[in-house]
């Protein structure tokens, strides 16, 4: 027989336990809410977590620094370009490195687009449990945009690994602005259908205004950060706090909300994605368009080969299949300098000697990316709040300690608070609004 | 007997076209491949084109499982749990790498396939698998559907 949990001991004996979960369509998967119910009102409520624990953590250890990236796409899978990008800069942080102007500017570009992709999608998933379909549908339309731009330059729709240490993979695919106008454009048009269908409905009111409220000392000493703190009107963002990458040279505004509940979680959404629109614009007129690749004749990879058996070639080389953008002409404006950072172009690889040498020693084991001993915390602004990683290194390729300070913990914790004394109900909006991701969460 | 045979190949043929065509799915959905799920089941790529559209959240009222992710030890009983809850004839998709083989994550926690759990019909790789893989994974067991064999009662030996 299994122990007895916390609220089943604590339960009075005429009440009602009921089980939310973990397989329910509003748990988002993962989440099991145990509810002690006095017919709709609920009196305690316990969260258990866990039910997404992939073992994210304990994995890494056993993986190079190279190789651990594809790890940090999972975790939140919503915004998978955001934690690359914060494990990456941890990594750089660690390494003293720095990656070179463009490349910030297309993280930054990136990680606005999953921002947008991330609270479409709480948003959306938070709608349709309220009730409103039709904001579902609208939302994931443009999201589809929104990943047609990310696809196009990163090669795969979600899990991209496209943001690497040292810089990032590959240039931006050569139509990127048409399909960034029109995502921006699409997504601008949803924004507005979507307030139009919510923000003064008053069933959606009636569920989110003064639900779930939440102080703003309890929202600190909880640990809350992202969305769901500036809603309850503290304006703490990791891109104006601690500003990374190019984020000070940039104009935008940090929204917050009046008293924390459920709405304010909504309209601080639906404004910062207003606000990461801006922001791609401001980005994509930052960005320079990328040099025409110099031209002229290219032999193919099997000549080369043999060439380079008799001598060093130098000719290019038309290397296909290759990511659009990764060509070794390309590569010194988008990762840095350094070979023991970065993966040396396939080019030198497959036609000379050192970067057959230098491409080997980065994926040897014991060699490559290797920090020197120490630890190092770095975080960003997530679409959840302050994705931080805590490393641990013992001067080896392969991280001592990873630890990830996942957002959505801190928020998940407070659940339990806000919705005891409610009813039945309430518990599906506040959970929606606080965008709960397993991933992230039970890692 | 041989028109008895005849009769029920026409019968099976019938009953596979009306139940690949009416499959109501049960979404057990745990990570990443979800949003995949969600972008396959809207508007963009439309799932409900090929009858797959109508998406129960009882597995009382569902008769396709599709298993989108990672299903962790801890998850284990509560997928069989759901599985045994729903009723025959039913079917099993697993969605994704991780509810294929565990894919990236050969570790402690992790169920090294849901085939150890529940048995599956359709197997769609990919991490996640776009939705294009989804539709096609589909179509496949529509066709599987199809030309399934009824075990007709009457027909039964002893």
């Amino acid at each position: 027989m299994e122990p007895l949990t916390r609220i089943q001991r604590e339960a009075r004996p005429e009440s009602m336990l009921i089980n939310m979960g973990p397989s329910h369509p509003a748990m988002h998967g993962t989440l099991r809410i145990m509810l002690e119910l006095d017919a709709e009102k609920i009196l305690n409520a316990e969260c258990e977590i866990g039910y997404l624990h992939r073992g994210f953590e304990k994995t890494c250890e056993n993986k190079t620094y190279f190789n651990l990236l594809i790890y940090t796409d999972r975790l939140n899978y919503v915004s998978p370009l955001i934690n690359n990008l914060g494990y990456v800069m941890t990594v750089e942080k660690m390494m003293g490195v720095t990656a070179p102007e463009r490349a910030q500017l297309i993280r930054v570009l990136m990680s606005e687009l999953s921002r947008v992709s991330d609270h479409l999608t709480c948003l959306a998933a938070m709608a349709m449990e309220n009730g409103a379909f039709t904001v579902f549908l609208y939302m994931m339309k443009a999201r589809e945009f929104i990943w047609d731009v990310i696809e196009f330059t990163t090669g795969a729709r979600m899990t991209t690994s496209y943001i690497r240490i040292g810089g990032v993979r590959a240039d931006l695919h050569p139509d990127w602005r048409g399909s960034l106008a029109t995502a921006v454009r699409e997504t601008r048009k949803v924004l507005k259908d979507v307030s139009g269908l919510l923000d003064k409905n008053s069933i959606f009111l009636g569920r989110t205004r003064g639900v779930g409220v939440m102080s703003k000392e309890d929202a600190l000493s909880y640990g809350w950060t992202g969305p769901c703190l500036r809603s309850t009107g503290i304006p703490y963002d990791v891109r104006k706090a601690h500003p990374y990458l190019v984020y000070d040279r940039l104009q935008f505004e940090v929204p917050v909300g009046e008293c924390g509940d459920n709405y304010d979680r909504y309209s601080v959404r639906m404004r910062e994605m207003e606000q990461s629109l801006r922001l791609l614009e401001q980005v994509a007129a930052l960005i320079p368009d990328a040099a025409p690749l110099g031209g002229g004749p290219a032999i193919e990879p099997a000549e080369a080969l043999a060439r380079s058996r008799l001598q060093r070639a130098d000719e290019r080389v038309r290397l296909s299949p290759n990511l659009e953008g990764s060509e070794k002409e390309r590569l010194p404006g988008l990762t840095a300098p350094d070979p023991l950072v970065g993966v040396p172009a396939k080019e030198d690889t497959y036609t000379t000697m050192e970067g057959l040498i230098s491409h080997f020693l980065f994926f040897m084991s014991g060699k490559g990316i290797r920090p020197p001993k120490g630890d190092v915390y770095f975080s960003v602004e997530g679409g959840n709040g302050e994705v931080g990683f805590y490393i641990v290194s013992d001067g080896t390729d392969k991280p001592y300690r990873l630890h990830l300070r996942a957002p959505c913990f801190h928020i998940v914790s407070a659940l339990e608070q806000l919705i005891k004394g409610r009813f039945v109900a309430d518990v599906i909006p506040t959970f929606g609004s606080m965008n709960m991701i397993g991933g992230e969460l039970d890692r | 007997m041989s028109g008895l045979s005849f009769l029920t190949t026409r019968l099976e043929t019938a009953l596979g076209w009306g139940r690949k065509f009416s499959l109501f799915h049960y979404p057990f959905i745990t990570a990443c491949c979800g949003m995949e799920y969600m972008s396959a089941a809207c508007a963009h790529f439309d799932i409900d084109r090929f009858g797959a559209g109508l998406t129960r959240f009882s597995p009382r009222q569902a008769d396709l499982l599709l298993v989108v992710g990672t299903v962790p030890h801890k998850l284990g009983p509560v997928l069989r749990t759901v599985y045994d809850q729903m009723l025959e004839p039913k079917w099993v998709i697993a969605f994704g790498a991780c509810a294929v083989s565990g894919g990236i994550y050969q570790n402690y926690a992790v169920v090294q396939g849901i085939d150890r759990i529940v048995p599956v019909d359709i197997y769609i790789p990919g991490c996640p698998p776009r939705p294009e893989m989804v539709l096609d994974g589909l179509l496949k067991l529509q066709d599987k559907i199809q030309h399934q064999k009824q075990d007709w009662r009457w027909a039964r030996k002893s």
